[in-house]
C-alpha cells in the first residue's frame, strides 16, 4: 500500500502525477564519469577532491576538473556534491580552510559532511556551500535529524539501517530534505563505527583508507575456560559478514511516495559503463513513475540491464525490513558481470552509417555487441568490417583507447555505450 | 598535581564496593537498550542501588546512553533520563544528538559526556560538542599520544581516554552471528548461542582473536588485544588529562578489580612521585601480565602507532 500525499503527487486531467520527482543523485571517480553520469540523466553528481574525502584510492578531482565538471553540469541543470566526509585528525586541519573556499569557487553547489570540523569550517569560509550530513554520521532518528536541521544543514543523509516506515516517520517529524541510498557497495557496520581496518592493516576506515576487512572470511570458535571449540563443521563455510549490494530498484515508488528528496546510487570508484548502465535505469523508472505512478510496472528489460553491470548480488537491505542471512555473501562468490564495456561512441555519420568509436575492451569483426544510451533503445548487432582511423581494415580492436570504425545500421549518438557478453 | 580520575566498569552492585576500595573515582553503568558494551547490565533498580553504593565512597556514577537510536526510542529517552536525574547519577554518556536533545528538554542541567568511541579525533570536534552543552569528550582509540596531547592543550572540555582494555572495532545492526547458524542451517543455535559470551572470530592471516558478541544493539566485534599502558602515563598525567578509563567488557571482575587496583597505584605514583614511578612502573605491568587472560594479549593500542589512508 502505497502512501499518498499531496505534496508529492496531485491530478492532472482526471490523472494522477507525481509533481515532487526526487533527485536522482551519481557517483563519479574522474571527469569523465562526471560527464557520463550527467549525459545518462543525473540530476546531481556527488565527487571526491585530493583531500578530505573517503575513497583516498579512486583517481578523485582537482579544483580544475571541478570547475570544469560543474560547467558541463550546469548545462543539464545539474548539479556537483563534494564528499568532504572524513572524521579529520589533527593533522588534517591546516589547509581544510583554503580546500573548502576553493570548493566555493569553483562553484560545486554542496559538501557532503561528516565531522562538525567540518561543517563549521565550511559556513565560515565558504558559506555558498550546501551543507549535507554524511551517511558517515549514522544517522537513524527523527530527533537527532531536528538536530542537524537546527544546526542549519540544508540536507542529511540517512543510516543505511534506516526503514521505510522510520524515514516516513522522520519525514512527518522533520521538514528537511531527506537524501538516501538506492543502489551500491555498502558498509555492513554502522557507517562511522567501523575500525576494522585500523586493527587489521593500520589503514584509516575513517579517513578513506579502509581495506575492506569485512569482506574476508573468518572462522568462528567459543571460548570455554580455555579450551577453544569451532563453531562450524568440516564442511561449512566460513563466518562471513559481506553484505550483498543495495538494490531498490523496486522500492523507486514508495520512495517517490515518502517524499525522498535524493536517491542516490553508490560507487566513486566503479566504471564508466557501471554509472552509465545504473544511472539510465534508474533515470527511467522515475520518469516512468512520476508520470503515470497508478499504472506503473516494473519492466524487466530494466532488471536485466542492471544485471549487466553488477558485481555482486544485491538486495534491498533495511529498506525493506531486518536483512538476514540471505542478504549476506558466504562461500565463494564469483565476480557477477557478464559483459564488458567495449566501445565509446564518439560520433556517427547518417549517412554512411559509421560510428567513431573508442575502444574499451577488445572485440572483432563476427562480436555481437550491444548499444545503450539515453537517446536510443538498446540493439544488438553482429559487428562487421572494423577499420582504424586511418581507412586500415584491421582484424580486431586491439588497443585500449584506439579509435576505430565500423557500420552500425541503427543511429548512435555521442555518449552512447558499447557493451559485448563475456 | 591534578590526578586524573580513574574511571572504571562494574558488573554488578556488589562490584562496586570492590572496586571503590580498590581505588577508583568514577563508574560507567547501564543497560544495552541504552548503551553500548558495557561490563554489566544495570537497570533501573541496579542504578538506584548503584548510586547509594558509589555515594559511601564518593564514587561518581556515569549512565551509558550511547546506543545508535533509531526512531522506536526516541519517546522513551526522556523518561530514562528523567529517572537518572532523580537517581542523580552524576552523569549522561551519549553520541546520539538525540540524547542531547532529550536531555535539554527534560534535565537541562545534567551532565553529558560526549561519547561516539570512533569519531572524536581533533579538538576542533571535541569543543563542538562542548558548545552543543557536553562537559567532556571521550576521545577515539585510534588515535596516538601526539594527537591526545594536542586535544588536550586546546580543549575547552574535560577529556577522557582509555587506558586499558579491549575496544570496539565494529558494530552492525545486523544479527551476524545469527544469520550464520542460520545460513548454516543450525536453526536450534540461533536463540541458544547468538548472545552468548566467549565467541571469537579468528584471522588466520594474523593469528589474532576478535571478540564477537550480539545484543539489543547488533552484533560487536572487539579487539584483538587489551590496551595497557600502565608504564605510559606521565605525559598525560602531566598534560593534565581529566580521566582514565579502564574497559572491563568481557573480562571477569576479579580481574577488572585488580587492574584499577594497579592503575591506582601507577596514578598516585606518577602524580606524586615521579622517581617511584620510573621505578616501579615496569613492575606493576608484570603484575597485571601475571592476570592478563591467555587469550587477551596486551598492547599499547594506537598510542604510538601511526595509521595511514
Amino acid at each position: 500500500m502505497l502512501l499518498k500525499n499531496d505534496k508529492i503527487s496531485k491530478i492532472v486531467d482526471g490523472k494522477r502525477v507525481i509533481v515532487k520527482k526526487p533527485e536522482l543523485l551519481a557517483p563519479a571517480g574522474n571527469l569523465e564519469k562526471l560527464k557520463v553520469a550527467v549525459h545518462y540523466g543525473a540530476d546531481a553528481v556527488f565527487i571526491g577532491g585530493q583531500e578530505y574525502g573517503l575513497r583516498s584510492n579512486a583517481d578523485n578531482f582537482t579544483l580544475e576538473e571541478m570547475a570544469e565538471g560543474v560547467r558541463f553540469a550546469e548545462k543539464y541543470g545539474a548539479k556537483i556534491y563534494v564528499t568532504t566526509n572524513i572524521y579529520a585528525h589533527n593533522e588534517n586541519m591546516p589547509g581544510l580552510e583554503e580546500y573548502l573556499k576553493g570548493l566555493q569557487e569553483a562553484g560545486v553547489h554542496g559538501i557532503i559532511v561528516a565531522d562538525p570540523l567540518i561543517i563549521e569550517t565550511a559556513r565560515r569560509v565558504a558559506p555558498k556551500l550546501e551543507v549535507h550530513l554524511s551517511t558517515q554520521q549514522s544517522l537513524s532518528n527523527w530527533k537527532a535529524v531536528q538536530f542537524w536541521k537546527e544546526e542549519g544543514l540544508e540536507r542529511v543523509v540517512l543510516a543505511r539501517e534506516t526503514s521505510a516506515e522510520e524515514i516516513r516517520e522522520i519525514k512527518e517529524k522533520v521538514d528537511i530534505e531527506i537524501e538516501t541510498f538506492i543502489h551500491g557497495a555498502m558498509c555492513i557496520a554502522y557507517s562511522g563505527r567501523c575500525v576494522l581496518s585500523n586493527h587489521m592493516t593500520a589503514r584509516d576506515s575513517n579517513r578513506g583508507g579502509c581495506c575492506q576487512s569485512c569482506r574476508w572470511d573468518y572462522d568462528l570458535y567459543k571460548l570455554n575456560g580455555e579450551q577453544e571449540t569451532p563453531l562450524f563443521d568440516e564442511s561449512d563455510d566460513p563466518f562471513a559478514m559481506s553484505p550483498k549490494d543495495l538494490n531498490l530498484i523496486q522500492s523507486i515508488p514508495k520512495m517517490i511516495e515518502l517524499g525522498i528528496d535524493s536517491l542516490k546510487i553508490e560507487g566513486r570508484m566503479k566504471s564508466i559503463h557501471y554509472v552509465a548502465t545504473v544511472v539510465s535505469v534508474y533515470r527511467k523508472v522515475i520518469d516512468a513513475y512520476c508520470a503515470d505512478p497508478d499504472n506503473f510496472v516494473i519492466r524487466k528489460e530494466w532488471l536485466d540491464e542492471l544485471d549487466k553491470c553488477a558485481n555482486r548480488d544485491t538486495a534491498p537491505a533495511f529498506f525493506e525490513g531486518v536483512p538476514g542471512y540471505k542478504e549476506q555473501m558466504f562461500g565463494v562468490h564469483s565476480k557477477k558481470t557478464t559483459y564488458d564495456f567495449a566501445g565509446f561512441v564518439l560520433d556517427y555519420d547518417r549517412e554512411t552509417k559509421m560510428v567513431t568509436l573508442q575502444q574499451r575492451n577488445f572485440f572483432k569483426p563476427g562480436d555481437i555487441v550491444e548499444f545503450f544510451g539515453p537517446e536510443i533503445e538498446n540493439f544488438t548487432q553482429v559487428v562487421g568490417t572494423i577499420w582504424d582511423e586511418d581507412g586500415n581494415e584491421i582484424d580486431a580492436a586491439r588497443h585500449p583507447l584506439q579509435i576505430v570504425k565500423f557500420k552500425v545500421e541503427k543511429e548512435v549518438f555521442p555518449y552512447n555505450m558499447m557493451r559485448k557478453e563475456h | 598535581m591534578k590526578k586524573p580520575e580513574l574511571l572504571v566498569t562494574p558488573t554488578s552492585v556488589s562490584h562496586i564496593h570492590d572496586l571503590a576500595q580498590a581505588g577508583a573515582d568514577a563508574i560507567i553503568i547501564g543497560e544495552q537498550r541504552y548503551g553500548l558494551r558495557l561490563a554489566g547490565e544495570f537497570k533501573r533498580e541496579d542504578v538506584v542501588e548503584a548510586v547509594k553504593a558509589a555515594r559511601q565512597y564518593g564514587v561518581k556514577v556515569y549512565v551509558a546512553m550511547n546506543a545508535i537510536f533509531h526512531n522506536d526510542k526516541v519517546d522513551e529517552l526522556s523518561d530514562y533520563i528523567r529517572f537518572l536525574a532523580e537517581a542523580e547519577v552524576d552523569a549522561i554518556v551519549f553520541g546520539d544528538p538525540a540524547v542531547l536533545m532529550t536531555v535539554r528538554e527534560t534535565a537541562p542541567h545534567m551532565k553529558l559526556h560526549w561519547n561516539t568511541e570512533t569519531t572524536a579525533t581533533n579538538w576542533y570536534t571535541c569543543n563542538y560538542w562542548g558548545r552543543k552543552g557536553a562537559k567532556r569528550a571521550v576521545l577515539a582509540r585510534e588515535i596516538n599520544m601526539d594527537a591526545i596531547l594536542e586535544i588536550k592543550e586546546h580543549a575547552e572540555v574535560e577529556i577522557e581516554v582509555q587506558v586499558h582494555g579491549m575496544t570496539c572495532m565494529f558494530q552492525s545492526k545486523r544479527s551476524l552471528i545469527g544469520n550464520y547458524f542460520e545460513y548454516q542451517g543450525k536453526v536450534m543455535e540461533v536463540e541458544k548461542q547468538k548472545y552468548e559470551k566467549g565467541m571469537f572470530l579468528y584471522d588466520k592471516e594474523r593469528d589474532n582473536k576478535y571478540p564477537i558478541f550480539e545484543d539489543e544493539n547488533g552484533t560487536h566485534i572487539m579487539s584483538p588485544n587489551d590496551i595497557c599502558i600502565i608504564d605510559e602515563l606521565q605525559d598525560m598525567v602531566d598534560a593534565g588529562i581529566d580521566s582514565f578509563k579502564i574497559d572491563g567488557v568481557l573480562h571477569e571482575a576479579d580481574y577488572i578489580t585488580k587492574v584499577t587496583s594497579l592503575y591506582r597505584r601507577a596514578i598516585d605514583l606518577c602524580a606524586d612521585e615521579r622517581d617511584q614511578y620510573e621505578e616501579k612502573k615496569g613492575q606493576l605491568l608484570s603484575e597485571i601480565e601475571a592476570i592478563q587472560p591467555k587469550h587477551r594479549p596486551l598492547d599499547t593500542g594506537f598510542f604510538f602507532k601511526e595509521t595511514v589512508y
